[in-house]
């Protein structure tokens, strides 16, 4: 089913979500990847406010190319969201609702986008080019000496995602494989 | 006896650099958009026809096709007759790789220790891979390799004993695992006898090879053949959302191996299977 949804994604609008939907989402959401989502994990660590806002938040796993002059940002899809499993349910706990990247969850992130009603979102792996016509604007919050590693703030319009993990913990990756087994 | 420049082989590798990370090479171009028309996931239809878009949108805007620009993997064949005057070769590669992507505004995905992990700011070092052959030119092939699909390969040290069956479950069990993780549709590398390291560069250099091609061994292509067709009935899909287009080729090469051992090397590429070639 395809839907339109805007940020923030409130528990109403995730639990309305199901695996297997394809998704627009419009709207602010944040990009954090590996080393972003070390220094978050060690902000928590020692007792300080993060940079962004958890509640509701979208996150992003993404490691732009630069942006030639002109051009809001460079090619943007998609990194493997296995990497940030040791850190998600943390982020998920303090009110993150939904993720977006590609490739398979741990079980501990499955319990926890139950446990929360959030959702994981898969973009298209490989489609950077195409991903980066969705982004209007693009700025950096935080940790800009990481590089392309930086946590940005994206205005993003219709970005096309396909929902494989819903907040009753159904899994598209699962289920789409065993239908089209030995075809 | 002839001598050429290193200037020539910084310009050459900082283009090439470029051009592989903006355009795929037609054969791969080709099996993305021709497998439109065999894949039977409506889903997978859908993405297949964005990533043809996409592949588009990369030439016409000047944007890579894919964030991830790799780290450039470097093969040098060089004629055992070429002289190179100039700077260290090394050096010279490296030059090229830096130019290519800060220029190009590529991507800076190394970091200098794997431990410490600070970025290079400019992709350097490459993986740089020498053979020396016979006559007096330069190949150079410049492939960007991707982490996601990277991350996903794996070797097998298989015993004599577990014989082809062994090495097509290999295969199978690295493609299963690799799933949606490795952006599907796939170009799965193989490295079949060797050594450990062997096996491992033979299955890069295997990523290379042009993908409509079978290999000229016939029992080779044969299992070529039949582990792109097993591959294609796992239902990953493209994307892993399900479908029949799991892998656009299974490239196999292979190599003398010792009377104890059956090493197999699966290098796995997402569909943006990048390599260009030039010879100096």
């Amino acid at each position: 089913m395809d839907k339109n949804i805007t940020t923030p994604i409130t528990e109403d609008i995730s639990k309305d979500l199901h695996a297997g939907d394809y998704v627009y989402i419009s709207g602010t959401i944040y990009v954090a990847r590996d080393a972003a989502h070390k220094r978050l994990m060690e902000v928590l660590d020692h007792g300080e406010e993060l940079p962004i806002d958890m509640k509701d938040s979208t996150i992003y796993y993404m490691g732009p190319s630069p942006a030639r002059e002109g051009q809001v940002i460079g090619s943007a899809g998609p990194t493997t969201a296995s990497r940030m499993d040791k850190y998600a349910p943390r982020l998920l706990d303090l009110g993150s609702k939904a993720m977006i990247g590609k490739g398979k969850r741990s079980p501990e992130v499955i319990d926890a986008i139950i446990r929360n009603k959030a959702v994981y979102f898969a973009a298209i792996g490989g489609a950077g080019a195409l991903i980066s016509k969705c982004i209007k604007k693009s700025e950096i919050v935080c940790y800009e000496d990481l590089g392309a590693e930086a946590i940005r703030k994206l205005e993003v319009e219709n970005f096309p995602v396909i929902v494989v993990i819903d907040s009753e913990g159904n899994n598209l990756y699962e289920t789409a494989i065993l239908e089209y087994q030995n075809m | 006896m002839r001598t050429i420049h290193t200037d020539q082989i910084i310009k050459t590798v900082r283009q090439m650099c470029i051009d592989a990370n903006l355009h795929l090479s037609e054969d791969v171009k080709g099996a993305i958009c021709g497998s439109i028309e065999t894949e039977k996931s409506p889903l997978g239809c859908q993405i297949l026809r964005q990533l043809e878009e996409n592949m588009e949108i990369a030439v016409s805007e000047d944007i890579p096709i894919c964030q991830d620009t790799g780290m450039a993997v470097v093969f040098l064949k060089i004629g055992q007759d070429l002289h190179i005057e100039g700077m260290n070769l090394e050096d010279a590669v490296n030059e090229g790789i830096r130019q290519g992507y800060v220029d190009g505004y590529l991507r800076k995905s190394v970091v200098r220790d794997p431990l410490q992990r600070e970025n290079t700011k400019d992709n350097t070092p490459g993986i740089i891979h020498y053979e020396i052959v016979p006559g007096e030119q330069l190949t150079i092939t410049v492939a960007p390799k991707g982490f996601g699909s990277e991350n996903m390969s794996r070797v097998f040290m298989l015993k004599p004993a577990d014989g082809i069956e062994g090495v097509k479950d290999a295969i199978l069990t690295a493609v299963k695992d690799a799933g949606p993780n490795a952006c599907p549709p796939m170009v799965v590398g193989v490295g079949i006898g060797g050594d450990f390291e062997k096996c491992a560069i033979m299955a890069k250099q295997a990523l290379t090879r042009n993908i409509i091609e079978r290999s000229e061994i016939p029992y080779v292509k044969e299992m070529e053949e039949e582990l792109l067709k097993k591959i294609n009935s796992l239902g990953i899909g493209p994307g892993g959302l399900g479908g029949t287009t799991t892998a656009l080729a299974v490239n196999i090469n292979t190599y003398p191996t010792h009377i104890a051992g059956l090493p197999v090397a699966i290098n796995i590429c997402c569909h943006v299977d990048r390599h260009v070639t030039e010879v100096i």
